[in-house]
């Protein structure tokens, strides 16, 4: 679970760089980075509570 | 560049170790005292491997002093992603007196990255670890962004290539010293783990406080005057500041890291009774870290704003890491430095007067999240296969100290049982 999280952040990384190639007004601009932020919070989300699954396990 | 503006730079930098000096303090007194040697002499070694891998192999990739870069094109933009600065700093004497002040910057933050993940994994990262990480630090992953945000690359050409304000911002480090420093000292935790009776099988986690406050406090106020250094050299060398602008930086890096104190007494008082000593000096921290990202681009008042609320968070993130993710920091790496980091960048964009700069430190942020930190999991989780980074469970009984120096810090000390061994 945490290797998975730590795969979707590169993606929403991706999804910004896509946003700059993409698009030239400033709106779809914002609204793209945020979205590949959004993705990377959940991705880290996730590779935390991958962790947190661990640290149980091992307690 | 005048001579007048090299010297005062070359003096300002040279105050820059105090910040080293101040966060290894910070990192010996948060940990435990049957530890404290082998920290301390980590935080030295850490500084020590952290320069010679930079000069050896960093040097080149960040690209500080000229040289060619290695560009590629796409969406017909030109892409800079890695310098290509001579080997082994050739041709350093000769570069303009600039290039060897940003190269001499880049020495000093590389110095200062490495000590961040030292007192994330206190009490049982092991030394040769330790140094073999901060080679992976100081050699690819410090080199690499520091090319991006400084010396021409990708992130610092976003306002060139897509409208978007000057760019990337980070005149003192913020991103590429204390963002990658968290970030480094996340990916220690998780994988040497917390240390051993921290979080028990039943009821909340075992208070470990550090054994030394004084060292702590006194380690902000060395820190204090090495982030003026850093500050005010970095906004001379990558903002081209000019003089008049160098008042306002530093009153901005003071208020910055008093109004994040003030905030952190007043929460710590306010939930505990009293005030929370190292919590309070990882708020003043915080406050400074902040401060590297955006004490040269905004106004006193703001900086109030930015300081309250790296210190209001801070108290707050360090409990919520420890109690809900358990995560053990006995130094409170991640917050101060990744959170206060990531605060100060994305403020540095929200109170910027040009249009686009919040969207350039908003992917400056996405790639500090979404590239840096998977790299440096990466790159440690397969270090630890080779070098493993946790001490084995007799040193953690015995004390760093003993188990990895064969003496402790304070011979004369009676050291007490360790209760969480039982």
């Amino acid at each position: 679970m945490k290797y998975a999280g730590l795969l979707v952040m590169p993606a929403g990384f991706f999804l910004v760089l896509a946003a700059l190639v993409l698009f030239t007004a400033p709106v779809p601009h914002l609204a793209f980075v945020l979205c590949g932020l959004a993705v990377e919070v959940l991705g880290f989300v996730v590779s935390v509570r991958g962790h947190m699954e661990i640290r149980g396990e091992h307690r | 560049m005048t001579d007048a503006v090299f010297a005062l730079t070359l003096v300002l930098l040279l105050l820059a170790p105090l910040a080293v000096a101040g966060l290894a303090l910070v990192n010996v007194g948060l940990g435990r005292s049957r530890s404290a040697a082998q920290s301390l002499l980590g935080n030295l070694a850490a500084v020590a491997v952290a320069v010679i891998a930079f000069a050896l192999i960093g040097a080149t990739f960040a690209g500080a002093f000229g040289g060619a870069a290695h560009s590629f094109s796409l969406a017909g933009k030109s892409w800079n992603w890695l310098g290509s600065a001579p080997f082994l700093l050739g041709g350093l004497a000769s570069a303009p007196p600039q290039s060897q002040l940003a190269l001499l910057f880049e020495f000093l933050a590389v110095s200062l990255a490495a000590l961040i993940p030292w007192g994330s994994g206190a009490d049982r990262f092991r030394l040769t670890a330790g140094s073999a990480a901060t080679v992976l630090l100081a050699a690819i992953l410090f080199p690499l962004l520091a090319h991006w945000i400084w010396a021409g690359g990708w992130l610092s050409q976003l306002g060139v290539n897509f409208s978007l304000g000057a760019g990337f911002l980070d005149p003192a480090g913020a991103a590429s010293i204390h963002v990658l420093g968290g970030f480094s000292a996340l990916a220690v935790i998780w994988i040497a783990g917390p240390r051993r009776g921290k979080f028990p099988r039943e009821g909340l986690s075992t208070a470990m406080p550090g054994h030394n406050a004084t060292y702590v406090l006194f380690g902000c106020l060395l820190a204090l005057v090495g982030w003026l250094g850093f500050n005010l050299a970095g906004s001379l060398i990558w903002l081209h500041a000019p003089f008049a602008s160098l008042p306002v930086t530093a009153i901005n890096t003071l208020l910055s890291a008093s109004c994040a104190l003030a905030a952190t007494f007043v929460i710590t008082r306010t939930r505990f009774g009293k005030p929370d000593a190292s919590l309070c000096a990882n708020g003043w921290l915080a406050g400074l870290v902040a401060s590297s990202a955006c004490a040269a681009l905004v106004s006193p008042a703001q900086s109030i704003f930015i300081g309250t609320v790296a210190g209001t968070f801070t108290p707050l993130l360090v409990e919520f890491l420890e109690l809900a993710v358990s995560i053990d920091d006995p130094s409170g790496a991640v917050t101060v430095h990744a959170a206060g980091g990531l605060w100060g960048l994305l403020a540095a964009g929200l109170f910027a007067s040009q249009p686009g700069q919040f969207l350039a430190q908003l992917v400056g942020v996405a790639t500090l999240l979404g590239l840096f930190l998977p790299l440096v999991y990466l790159l440690f989780a397969l270090l630890n296969r080779l070098v493993p980074f946790r001490a084995d469970p007799d040193g953690e009984r015995l004390g760093m100290d003993l188990h990895e120096l064969g003496g402790g810090a304070y011979p004369e000390f009676v050291i007490h049982r360790d209760e969480s061994h039982r």
